[in-house]
């Protein structure tokens, strides 16, 4: 059986490079892709402690997650396609006022 | 039953002023002289039922209007013999105006006309308030009552400036006058425990007469005097009266006759106990009257409007009426406005009688041989202006001729100066009444046509005339008949004991003036005398016999001087007919000769001008450079601005913390949590 441990990384790994991507990618969708890195990472941690300590708790608050991020991830392209339609771009840097 | 006294115009002037403008100028006309008419019967009915009544004074309490410690305020009305009078002067000389008022003010709109007709209701429901009140705080709802309906009718006619600005210096001047008067109260408050009228009196019965200047009594009523002094016009707050010619003539009989002016002459009858125990005030009150009486008199000689004259004649006749007060001799004081108030109301109606036929002209030197034309007003008049000179056995010779000889034979130091200053006010009355009688009503007629020369600036009356001078309406002859009756006959109310009579008035209104006598007694004896007794207490007969003792016994004394008064009235009248009816010449001769004196009298003595430099530019200079530029500009702007400044500088600063940047905010929020991870953590 795999330790705990070894998961406990990869989901660190995993959040990292979602992170990563968040604050680097100079693109909204790649950005939004890798908020979705970030939330399963958080997934994995849950799913791992869950067998760990032998509860279901885990796997029911990860499938709350997937159904947030599923909605998330509609809302996040529909402004995504909103905003590009706006102004022809998708870097997160031209967006930078409230309106205009 | 008192409240309505009050009450009924004041319902008048409800109507008037909410529905006034919907209504016909004949319903909202009437509806007023009906209330002031209604209130002068129920007046009479009252005056009646006090007569029968031996106790000398009715009250009535309407509510509780304060309480609090040991301060207790009802809202009562007291009628007793002095306030009985002057409710019969306030509605009787106050209803002859309003039906004056019909005629006069015919070519006003409708709406004006019910505005109009709503103050004067008003105006007289607030004297009646001021001359009923049985404590301080009453009457001071109707002192200030009256101060402001004269503000507003003295402004009338809003559209025009100097109509505003008569307005709000009378409004200014009252007011200065008014604090001396709060003061005063306040005081008499602290003293006595008391604002009831009866109370404080038999409060200050039971004192001592204070001598010397440092006394609160002394105090108290020196302060009233203030206050006396800004509603009744005199020096040094007289300014405003004559302005106040600026209103509707009919107004300026009502301010200057029936009402307002009056009020300080009353007040000080009505605490006549407290200013008895003042001998220094009293002083005080005497030399104040008999200098407006001499000021305004001169001013009265040279001025050249109709009704700037009868205003100064106003102010001197008061003068005379504070004199009256200042000696102690309260009887004849308030006996003198009784039958000012007639030949007074008289002179301004037919005034106004003689403007409304000329179309607004006012200038004197613009008149002249109107008697042909005008003769109800021409005869009216007359009689007026021989009632106000003195002339013998009018109504204007008893009472002048009771001051006059109650100063004479008074016992204060100087009084024979100040009898010396009121025979020459006396003679200057008759001078300048009879000059404006010769100038308007004798010799020729000087304006080419004054319904074409109709004034712009005071031109009410601008269209509507034709070309030739008509007499007063029946609406407005009728009143200035029955002044002139008045005039004629009101004065043997009064008839002095040394001419056989039984000086019934001064009799009538003993019980109000009774323990400020006999303080008056003790304090020239000597003797802390003044035992505590409510003014108001009928008096046995037997108490009154050495008093008129007294008075046969001066009564050779009082034909002499009575003699004397008449000499100076009817010499008087023939300076003004040598003068302004035989040698026109001569008076202007005269005018060059002594021009220095001429400017003086004809600029008043620059009062306003001084009053200008010396108070109104200080305190606009103060106000502009100090209060406006230093404090409000500099602190109290300064402090708000600055707020702002500080905010806005911060914010500034702050705001550049907020990027718009989605990776700053991202990166802010990820250290944010790391950081609170951190710390739980660790």
């Amino acid at each position: 059986m795999v330790p705990l441990n070894y998961y406990l990384i990869l989901s660190g790994i995993l959040f990292a490079v979602g992170t990563a991507g968040v604050f680097l990618r100079r693109n909204l969708i790649t950005v939004l892709l890798s908020v979705e890195i970030m939330l399963n990472a958080v997934n994995l941690t849950f799913v791992a402690v869950g067998r760990y300590l032998g509860t279901v708790d885990g796997q029911i608050i990860t499938f709350f997650v997937m159904t947030v991020a599923a909605a998330e991830a509609a809302v996040g392209l529909a402004l995504v396609i909103s905003l590009f339609r706006h102004r022809e771009t998708l870097n997160p840097d031209a967006f930078t006022a409230l309106k205009w | 039953m008192l409240l309505l006294i009050p009450l009924l115009p004041f319902l008048g002037f409800l109507v008037n002023a909410f529905v006034g403008r919907r209504l016909s100028k004949s319903v909202s006309g009437g509806l007023a002289c009906l209330a002031i008419l209604a209130s002068f019967a129920v007046s009479a009915l009252s005056v009646w039922t006090l007569l029968g009544t031996p106790s000398g004074a009715l009250d009535q309490v309407g509510f509780t209007w304060m309480s609090s410690g040991r301060l207790h305020v009802p809202f009562s009305l007291r009628l007793d013999h002095l306030s009985a009078l002057m409710i019969l002067v306030v509605t009787g000389i106050g209803s002859l105006i309003h039906i004056y008022s019909t005629g006069y003010m015919h070519e006003e709109t409708d709406g004006e006309y019910a505005r109009y007709f709503s103050y004067l209701n008003l105006f007289a429901s607030f004297m009646l308030v001021l001359v009923l009140g049985a404590n301080f705080p009453v009457m001071f709802v109707g002192w200030e009552g009256v101060g402001l309906c004269s503000y507003l009718l003295i402004g009338f006619w809003f559209r025009k400036q100097s109509a505003i600005d008569a307005g709000k210096k009378a409004f200014v001047v009252n007011r200065i006058g008014d604090v001396g008067f709060i003061l005063g109260m306040l005081l008499i408050f602290a003293t006595f425990g008391t604002f009831d009228f009866q109370e404080v009196a038999a409060a200050a019965g039971s004192r001592a007469v204070e001598h010397g200047a440092m006394g609160a009594i002394t105090f108290a009523t020196l302060l009233l005097f203030v206050g006396a002094t800004g509603k009744s016009a005199q020096i040094p707050l007289f300014v405003w009266l004559p302005d106040a010619m600026e209103g509707p003539t009919p107004v300026s009989a009502l301010i200057h006759a029936a009402t307002m002016v009056t009020a300080g002459v009353y007040m000080i009858g009505r605490n006549a106990v407290l200013f008895s125990h003042a001998p220094t005030t009293l002083a005080v009150v005497a030399g104040i009257g008999a200098a407006t009486a001499l000021v305004a008199g001169t001013i009265g000689l040279v001025q050249n409007d109709i009704k700037r004259v009868l205003a100064y004649s106003t102010v001197s006749q008061l003068g005379y009426m504070f004199l009256a007060m200042g000696v102690g001799a309260y009887a004849a004081g308030i006996f003198h406005l009784y039958t000012h108030a007639f030949f007074k109301a008289l002179l301004f109606l037919g005034s106004g009688a003689v403007i409304h036929a000329l179309a607004g002209e006012q200038d004197l030197r613009n008149m002249g041989g109107l008697r042909k034309y005008l003769p109800i007003t021409y005869w009216t008049f007359l009689i007026g202006a021989l009632a106000i000179a003195g002339f013998p056995f009018l109504s204007g010779f008893f009472s002048k001729d009771e001051i006059l000889y109650r100063t004479f034979v008074a016992d204060m130091p100087g009084h024979l100066l100040l009898w010396a200053i009121a025979m020459v006010t006396s003679l200057l009355t008759a001078t300048y009444m009879f000059r404006l009688v010769f100038l308007a009503f004798h010799g020729e007629r000087h304006a080419a046509a004054p319904a074409v020369h109709a004034h712009d600036d005071s031109g009410h009356h601008g269209a509507g005339h034709g070309g030739h001078i008509h007499d007063a309406p029946p609406s407005m002859a009728i009143p200035l008949i029955v002044l002139a009756i008045g005039s004629i006959f009101a004065g043997y109310l009064g008839v002095p004991h040394a001419l056989g009579g039984a000086n019934r008035i001064e009799h009538f209104l003993e019980p109000s003036f009774e323990v400020s006598e006999r303080a008056r007694e003790g304090a020239t004896t000597g003797v802390d005398a003044a035992p505590r007794e409510g003014v108001a207490e009928a008096v046995p007969a037997s108490l009154q016999e050495p008093a008129s003792g007294t008075e046969e016994h001066g009564a050779s004394t009082e034909l002499m001087l009575m003699a004397l008064s008449s000499a100076v009235a009817i010499a008087g009248i023939l300076i003004a007919m040598y003068f302004w009816l035989r040698n026109k010449e001569a008076a202007d001769a005269l005018a060059q000769r002594m021009h220095v004196f001429y400017n003086l009298l004809v600029n008043k003595y620059y009062v306003d001008e001084i009053y200008d430099a010396a108070i109104v530019q200080p305190v606009r200079l103060l106000s502009t450079n100090g209060l406006w530029k230093g404090i409000d500009v500099v602190i109290v702007d300064g402090t708000v601005n600055g707020v702002g400044a500080v905010v806005r500088g911060t914010s500034g600063r702050l705001r550049r913390i907020q990027t718009g940047s989605v990776r700053t905010y991202a990166a802010s929020l990820f250290l944010g949590v790391a950081a609170i991870l951190g710390w739980y953590l660790w």
